[in-house]
């Protein structure tokens, strides 16, 4: 117990300072911080519906967050969440449309292990092939992957073999049997967060309770001491990696089957992104990745009301998420403060 | 004589921990002043006190009748103050005399070569420390590149000379010659501090000991008035048994048997050139060497950790050459590797964990791949008893912990499986006498219940006192093996030179 309350004293410590620098910034630009965060915090939070659509949001958060988490844990740096995420999109809408006469039971489940593979193949076979054997650094492999999976989106969708008929580049709508339902109507909030829920409480259970996750994270901390202590280094490499893409994958697919039900063009979903910004919020602890998704996902969803309401630009919203990172990753300046903190006070208390 | 030194009631205190606490030290001129301690006694801080690196708290600091208030090592140097540190400060593709002139070179518009070299020469003369100006450093000894340190404390004009470990790199005979340059200097007049926990190095070369105890000087002493057993037991506060009692030596079957094993490295050097010898139950066969002969090499082939050009390993007569490392602890091998921090420890896994690095998923503590964390943390707690390791709550992480403890970890787990064969590679380095006096103990208590133990260790005097049997190597290969109970410190530093010591009684044989 006393230990979650140190783990947690970092992220909520970035997170407080990063909206005290968000309202200086406001006081300077001449805004009123009060109302933008009232209205950012109702935009998130106030309704059922504006909750809804927060949850909603961080769905595909806490997913690709969690297969960050995974590598993160493994000492990867897996960056292309992002291209995982596009190539299950591909895949879940793929088996969505195609396969006909499916009950729900089956088709759902089918197209998620589907994406799931898919994913963990784009990561695992050739970043995780390539580090583990050869020193090829993941950071390269990961992202290049990710371009080939997004330009690879753009071949199928505009005139390639997934494109819709017509002359809009989409992919078809998929089958009844495939959509994952809303939960809340008008809102895009599925019951695919209640996947995302059990993917977090999974992965905390594989990383902290099993010989699997034993095994991750000894080599994430200390690939020499694990090999002397005979464990495979390379499997390891390829099985986080590996586990790290199925989550982003299923990102992908459930973002499809419960909220787009058709692939769109599109640049980017951003998610694969934002995911790595979860994971070190979260600091790749599988339980704290939902509330930090849910906190990016807040961010996202309450910037607009705080636009309309406060006409604070939504883009103040992203300098919050920057000024959270900043802190999250420059943890060494929240610990000075802490010990020069504990100190003076010390110093108090012996005069 | 008069002090060339005063250190007077030095206190430095940093966040948890009173580093130097009313410390008192005087060095008189030409006097070689040995300061002995455990790790953590407090030696480093002081020494970077004097050399200007750190400013105490309180105290005051006299060097030549004038009190000093050093803001940085610059201000030390030019009051005449030197210090070799334990890792060499030289730049390895530059000559010696660019390494000695660095930083105060001789002015002109360019660098002034031959100037350089002369005042070097010099030097050396004055101070009987012969040296090729003109040699890269990185083709000298490590005898000879300490030497260049020592000379660039000269070229700075030092009076005193602070010695920071300075044997740890050493061979006997380097250690030898060290030790008449010192004794020479101080005949010269010029005071050497000389820092040291090896009891027997102190006894034979200080004319003065300051004895340190966290943080505290519990003693000044006459070396001439003093003991081994005396120093150690002010060092650790405690009765201490300095030389650990060897039950007979009762050889049984042979365990293991290496045969022309040779490795090759990734770059094709060869650093193990057909190695063989056998080790018996109840045995501690000692690998005496200089770093870098592969001593090291030569056990990770072993263990499966790095792959054998050619030649076998056996145990019990089966052949265990290609069996991956996993499989070599299953069949009874236990390892101490050499680094704990690197290769031991997972050091941000907490005690617990680290304690079964090796056995988390035998079915001891893992059920269909799941982790049974009550048997985890209930081994935890009786091996932290066991073998007392500090501070005792296992859920800490292996980082916090002192080396010593640290060490007591990777003993826990690798001697709690009653292996049949122990490979222990510098199992006491960096430790201090308490620990290793535990450290010995229970090595020698493997070997009375009739393991198998390879020790390899870079420290002679741990390799003489321990071992049954002794194998020298030097540049990757086994020079001779030696009776442990006959070998002299000679024989075993000339082998470890690369020389046989008697060639015409070996060929006679």
């Amino acid at each position: 117990m006393k230990n979650a309350i140190k783990e947690l004293y970092v992220p909520v410590l970035s997170v407080i300072i990063a909206i005290i620098i968000g309202s200086i910034i406001m006081i300077i630009t001449g805004f009123n911080p009060i109302t933008a965060y009232v209205s950012l915090f109702i935009g998130a939070f106030g309704s059922v519906n504006n909750i809804a659509n927060t949850l909603a949001n961080s769905v595909p958060l806490i997913l690709t967050g969690l297969g960050v988490a995974i590598s993160f844990r493994a000492g990867l740096f897996n960056i292309g969440a992002e291209g995982q995420y596009w190539i299950g999109a591909i895949v879940g809408v793929w088996i969505g449309y195609h396969f006909q006469g499916l009950p729900w039971y089956i088709h759902i489940p089918f197209a998620l292990v589907a994406a799931m593979i898919a994913g963990g193949l784009w990561a695992g076979i050739i970043p995780g092939f390539a580090k583990a054997y050869t020193g090829a650094h993941e950071v390269i492999t990961t992202m290049m992957m990710s371009y080939i999976a997004i330009y690879f989106s753009h071949f199928l969708l505009e005139f390639g073999p997934m494109m819709e008929k017509g002359s809009i580049p989409q992919s078809p709508k998929i089958q009844a049997s495939a959509v994952i339902p809303f939960m809340v109507k008008n809102t895009q909030l599925s019951y695919g967060i209640f996947i995302a829920l059990i993917a977090a409480a999974f992965v905390y259970w594989l990383m902290f309770k099993t010989t699997w996750g034993f095994e991750m994270r000894a080599v994430g901390l200390n690939q020499r001491a694990s090999k002397y202590a005979g464990m495979n280094v390379p499997f390891n490499i390829v099985l986080s990696l590996g586990l790290s893409g199925m989550f982003a994958g299923l990102a992908g697919a459930v973002q499809m089957l419960g909220v787009q039900h058709r692939l769109y063009d599109s640049f980017t979903s951003g998610y694969g992104y934002t995911a790595i910004v979860v994971a070190l919020l979260a600091k790749n602890n599988p339980i704290g990745v939902i509330f930090a998704a849910i906190l990016f996902a807040a961010l996202g969803t309450g910037s607009q009301l705080m636009q309309l309401n406060a006409q604070v630009p939504g883009q103040l919203a992203d300098v919050i998420t920057g000024l959270i990172i900043f802190f999250v990753a420059a943890d060494k300046i929240i610990k000075l403060f802490r010990e020069k903190f504990a100190k003076s006070s010390k110093e108090e208390a012996s005069v | 004589m008069s002090a060339l030194l005063e250190v007077k009631n030095i206190t430095k205190v940093f966040p948890r921990v009173r580093a130097n606490d009313g410390v008192n030290l005087t060095v008189e001129e030409g006097e070689i002043h040995a300061i002995l301690g455990e790790n953590g006694a407090g030696k480093s801080t002081l020494m970077n006190i004097i050399y200007g690196l750190y400013k105490p708290d309180s105290g005051t600091l006299k060097f030549n009748g004038e009190i000093l208030n050093l803001s940085g090592s610059h201000e030390a140097i030019e009051k005449g103050i030197g210090m070799v540190h334990q890792h060499f400060m030289l730049i390895p593709v530059l000559t010696v005399a660019e390494n000695i002139v660095l930083g105060s070179e001789p002015k002109g518009i360019s660098y002034n070569v031959k100037k350089a070299n002369e005042s070097i020469i010099e030097i050396s003369k004055k101070y009987k420390l012969d040296i090729d100006p003109e040699a890269k450093v990185k083709d000298l000894t490590v005898g000879l590149q300490q030497r260049v340190e020592i000379l660039k404390a000269f070229y700075r004009n030092a009076k005193l000379l602070i010695l920071d470990e300075p044997t740890a790199m050493l061979t006997p005979q380097e250690t030898e010659e060290l030790f008449a340059i010192m004794k020479d200097l101080a005949k010269k007049g010029i005071s050497i501090i000389f820092i040291s926990h090896k009891l027997e190095e102190v006894m034979a070369i200080s004319d003065k000991v300051t004895v340190m105890r966290r943080g505290k000087t519990v003693g000044t002493l006459n070396t001439k008035d003093t003991t081994e057993q005396e120093l150690a037991n002010l060092m650790v506060g405690r009765e201490v048994v300095l030389r650990v009692e060897k039950t007979d030596y009762k050889p049984g079957n042979v365990v293991i048997s290496v045969k022309d094993l040779s490795v090759v490295d990734m770059q094709g050097i060869v650093k193990v050139k057909n190695v063989s010898f056998d080790i018996h139950e109840g045995e501690i066969f000692g690998l005496a060497g200089i770093d870098g002969n592969g001593q090291f090499e030569l056990i990770e082939a072993i263990m499966g950790l790095r792959p054998k050009k050619s030649g076998t390993v056996s145990m019990q007569g089966k052949d265990i050459t290609n069996l991956t490392t996993r499989e070599l602890y299953k069949q009874g091998i236990s390892y101490i590797p050499q680094d704990r921090q690197i290769d031991g420890l997972v050091l941000d896994f907490s005690v617990a964990e680290n304690l079964i690095l090796r056995e988390y998923n035998t079915p001891t503590y893992a059920r269909n791949g799941v982790i049974q964390y009550k048997k985890v943390y209930e081994n935890a707690k009786i091996k932290v008893q066991e073998f007392d390791i500090r501070p005792t709550d296992y859920m800490l992480k292996a980082r916090g912990l002192s080396g010593g403890n640290q060490q007591k970890v990777i003993l826990a787990r690798e001697v709690g499986y009653n292996p049949k064969f122990l490979i222990a590679a510098q199992p006491t380095r960096g430790m201090d006498v308490g620990a290793i006096e535990y450290i010995h103990k229970r090595l020698l208590e493997m070997r009375d219940k009739g393991s198998a133990v390879l020790l390899v260790s870079l420290e002679l005097e741990e390799i003489m006192s321990l071992s049954d049997r002794i194998g020298v190597i030097h540049n990757g290969e086994i020079m001779d093996i030696l009776d442990g109970t006959t070998a002299t410190r000679e024989q075993i530093g000339m082998l470890m030179a690369g020389s046989r010591y008697d060639s015409n009684a070996r060929e006679a044989k």
